[in-house]
């Protein structure tokens, strides 16, 4: 196995798994937000007693999001050194002030909420929800701003074979970089959501703390439909932002292999990268060209614009685009229907609709997941789109052996902590809101 | 060209105040995390001790984000050649601090796993406190650069008796100042415990000290000549000395502040003995410096104003996170 390959074997995995946590913080953070504030204008005591319960919940979400992020900060010099050489000037700046600007914020108020809930007032308490939360969108919206810099490079020039900075706002509000953040942040607000909501069923269906649980579903339930029927308009304009400025990339998710006017939607198939069609393809016919130009014969460009070691691979943003499309559709499904459900008052009592709930969890995780692997790979063979190619960023002073090594070391420590902590926080949300609220305000030990 | 240089140095002093913020905040508490099994003799002490870092240690992990992220804004090729070379010894870091994150969590909320998260938290607090100084050591003891600025040795190149020293001497640093931290927020039988301990780590810190002098002395004949260097290290002698004192009166607060006083020293010494390289070549020629390996004006300048912005702010609320958990740690008291 080559070094390049194990390089970004080993960023795939300390990223992909990092991945599972922050979005379900997002969400979470909101979540916790609203119901302090419906607390604070209710006096509604079991508001007190959710919110207990759900910053439970969070603590573990976040403490595995801030250990699997120690590593990605320092990957890029780690597994990456020819890339933080020639591209530092641009690309360090968004994680440092990641971590001044939002990893305090965040850390430190969640010591608050998780620790300090009978040592404040009431008042500071909910402010230091909100921090936590501004704190963690903050912190999405930095690490979008690299991330995007990567696809769609602007605001800088190239001197003696690195990238120079000439313009901070063109580099960090490149032109991915907001459509970037508020899919991304929407599908935080669907996971930690969904989470909620499966909280709240499982307790219903168990009969435990059952007004609590309906209490908490509303807002979740809201909030979720909400965040999905969004993520339609939001998830549309990426699409037509990544056919204007990465063209291969779109012509990869829809294994367009030659540009069509009037273009196809692929909704099934197999491509063949080898053969350059696809298998056992189902088509809407023009949709594509329809989608992304509002025009039922606009051009699309295919993969056959390019030169081509300059094209993506295609099997994995095709397939990874289209789950994620597929789970989005179906938010949209779970969320209209739950929305109907409540409104007819028969919400607490479709059992069938709450173990649906359970059942789904996993989704967000497998969209966040095929949608992020769909925009990494789909910028291939490039780490910074068209400026610089991913087999020339890696450390060159890197064994492959010693990639290897680590690729297992973090392999083995991902599974066992990846495990323990989701069987904690499987038991932290059996184990449903207490009465009253425990006098450390942690109730753990 | 002559605010780039302004700017070059500002940010060399700014990544030396994260990293110092970093020792003197995560410090105690990896210091705390390593002597768990030596301070606490029952469930109810170790959750004393537990609970006394629990609701702050998170907060105190992100100056080493911090101060990576600022090494790579302000001096990409320095990160980039750090980062790459010691690979495998920080592959054993990263891997240690997150375990360690994970398990005071999954402690508190796995009974039946106790034992090995426990072991998970120690070992965890311990092999960063001792790998964090064989860095140092290496990057200002010297390391093989080839004419590409990149790392030329081996993972055994970083073991070498200079670097080793450092790593001892950060490892006693560590300790020490998590041990005045636990006697701070304990009392009775654990307090005193760490009291007694503290003592003796002050007296092998000052061993480890002389020693790591005389070997900088024949490794790097210059480096002490310089008057910052002098009135650094007795600066550090004079913490030392205080800090013994001050426990032995049970002034536990007071030799809080003198075993940060001593981390800042130390930080002051390594930045007087090592201005202006970011990383000592073996061959001279090819060391990376503030003047070689920094970024352009703009991104220097961007970076200050932001950092003018925002640790103003996080020292505010910091302080005022330690006055919301200030006071004594129990058993059952905010923490695990």
């Amino acid at each position: 196995m080559d070094a390049v390959f194990l390089a970004r074997l080993q960023f795939g995995l300390t990223a992909g798994f990092h991945f599972l946590f922050p979005p379900t913080t997002l969400g979470l953070t909101l979540i916790v937000v609203i119901i302090e504030a419906l607390y604070a204008r209710t006096k509604n005591e079991a508001y007190k007693h959710l919110s207990v319960y759900l910053v439970k919940i969070l603590g573990t979400v976040f403490v595995m999001g801030v250990a699997t992020g120690i590593a990605l900060e320092f990957a890029f010099g780690n597994n990456w050194a020819a890339y933080s050489r020639t591209v530092g000037d641009i690309f360090g700046a968004p994680l440092a002030a990641e971590a001044v600007l939002s990893f305090f914020l965040e850390s430190v108020f969640l010591g608050i909420l998780v620790f300090g809930r009978n040592r404040v007032s009431p008042k500071t308490y909910r402010l230091s929800a909100f921090l936590v939360f501004f704190g963690a969108h903050l912190s999405g919206l930095w690490i979008i701003i690299a991330n995007s810099w990567m696809q769609t490079p602007a605001g800088f020039r190239m001197e003696g074979g690195r990238a120079v900075l000439e313009s901070f706002w063109g580099a960090a509000f490149n032109p991915s970089t907001v459509v970037r953040f508020v899919h991304t942040i929407l599908a935080g607000w669907t996971t930690g959501a969904l989470v909620a909501m499966a909280a709240a069923a499982w307790l219903l269906l168990k009969g435990r703390a059952a007004e609590k649980a309906a209490l908490l579903m509303k807002p979740a339930l809201v909030l979720f439909a909400a965040s999905a029927i969004l993520q339609l308009g939001s998830g549309h304009a990426h699409s037509i932002q990544v056919t204007r400025t990465q063209p291969e990339k779109m012509a990869a998710f829809e294994a367009l292999w030659e540009t069509a006017d009037g273009a196809p939607f692929t909704v099934f198939g197999i491509p063949d990268e080898k053969a350059e069609r696809t298998l056992l393809a189902v088509r809407v016919p023009k949709m594509l060209s329809f989608l992304v130009h509002f025009d039922p014969n606009g051009r699309v460009l295919g993969l056959d614009e390019f030169p081509k070691d300059e094209r993506p691979p295609v099997l994995l943003p095709f397939a990874g685009y289209h789950l994620m499309i597929l789970c989005g559709a179906a938010f949209v499904l779970l969320g209209l229907a739950g929305v109907r459900l409540m409104a007819k008052g028969k919400l607490a009592a479709s059992r069938r609709y709450l173990r649906l709930l359970l059942w789904a969890v996993p989704l967000p995780y497998l969209a966040n997941e095929t949608g992020w692997i769909a925009a990494e790979v789909g910028r291939q063979p490039w780490a910074v789109f068209r400026v610089m190619r991913t087999s020339e960023a890696v450390s060159a002073v890197v064994p492959a052996g010693n990639i290897l090594f680590s690729v297992i070391l973090f392999g083995a420590l991902y599974a066992l902590i990846g495990a323990a902590g989701l069987s904690i926080i499987l038991r932290t949300i059996r184990g449903g809101p207490g009465e009253g609220a425990p006098d450390s305000g942690q109730g753990g030990a | 060209m002559e605010s780039w240089d302004v700017l070059r140095n500002i940010w060399f002093l700014l990544v030396g105040v994260l990293l110092a913020g970093y020792s003197v905040l995560d410090g105690f508490d990896l210091g705390v995390g390593a002597l768990l099994p030596f301070l606490a003799r029952s469930e109810e002490e170790k959750r004393t001790l537990i609970g006394a870092i629990g609701p702050v240690w998170d907060g105190n992990e992100v100056w080493l984000l911090a101060g990576g992220g600022a090494l790579f804004a302000a001096f990409p090729l320095a990160y980039a050649t750090v980062f790459s070379g010691f690979y495998l010894a920080l592959m054993l870091v990263l891997f240690a601090l997150i375990l360690r994150a994970v398990s005071l969590e999954f402690r508190a909320h796995d009974p039946r796993r106790r034992g090995l998260w426990e072991a998970a938290f120690v070992g965890g607090s311990a092999l960063p406190a001792l790998l964090f100084g064989v860095a140092v050591g290496n990057i200002v003891g010297g390391v093989p650069l080839d004419a590409r600025t990149e790392f030329a040795g081996s993972f055994f190149t970083l073991l070498r008796p200079l670097p080793l020293v450092f790593g001892l001497l950060g490892l006693c640093a560590f300790l020490m100042h998590g041990a005045a931290y636990a006697a701070l927020k304990s009392e009775g039988a654990l307090r005193g415990r760490a009291q007694k301990t503290g003592r003796v780590l002050a007296a092998a810190f000052g061993a480890v000290f002389a020693l790591s002098l005389i070997m900088v002395r024949i490794y790097l004949p210059t480096a002490l000549a310089s008057l910052p260097a002098w009135i650094l290290s007795a600066l550090v002698w004079l913490s030392l000395g205080l800090f013994a004192a001050a426990l032995k009166k049970g002034r536990d607060g007071r030799a809080f502040l003198f075993s940060s006083a001593a981390f800042l020293g130390l930080w002051g010494m390594v930045g007087a003995v090592h201005y202006p390289h970011l990383v000592r070549a073996a061959d001279p020629g090819l060391s990376l410096t503030i003047a070689n390996a920094s970024s352009s004006a703009l991104t220097l300048k961007v970076m200050l104003v932001i950092a003018l912005v925002g640790m103003p702010l996080v020292i505010g609320y910091t302080i005022f996170a330690f006055r919301v958990f200030k006071g004594k740690a129990g058993a059952s008291g905010p923490g695990y």
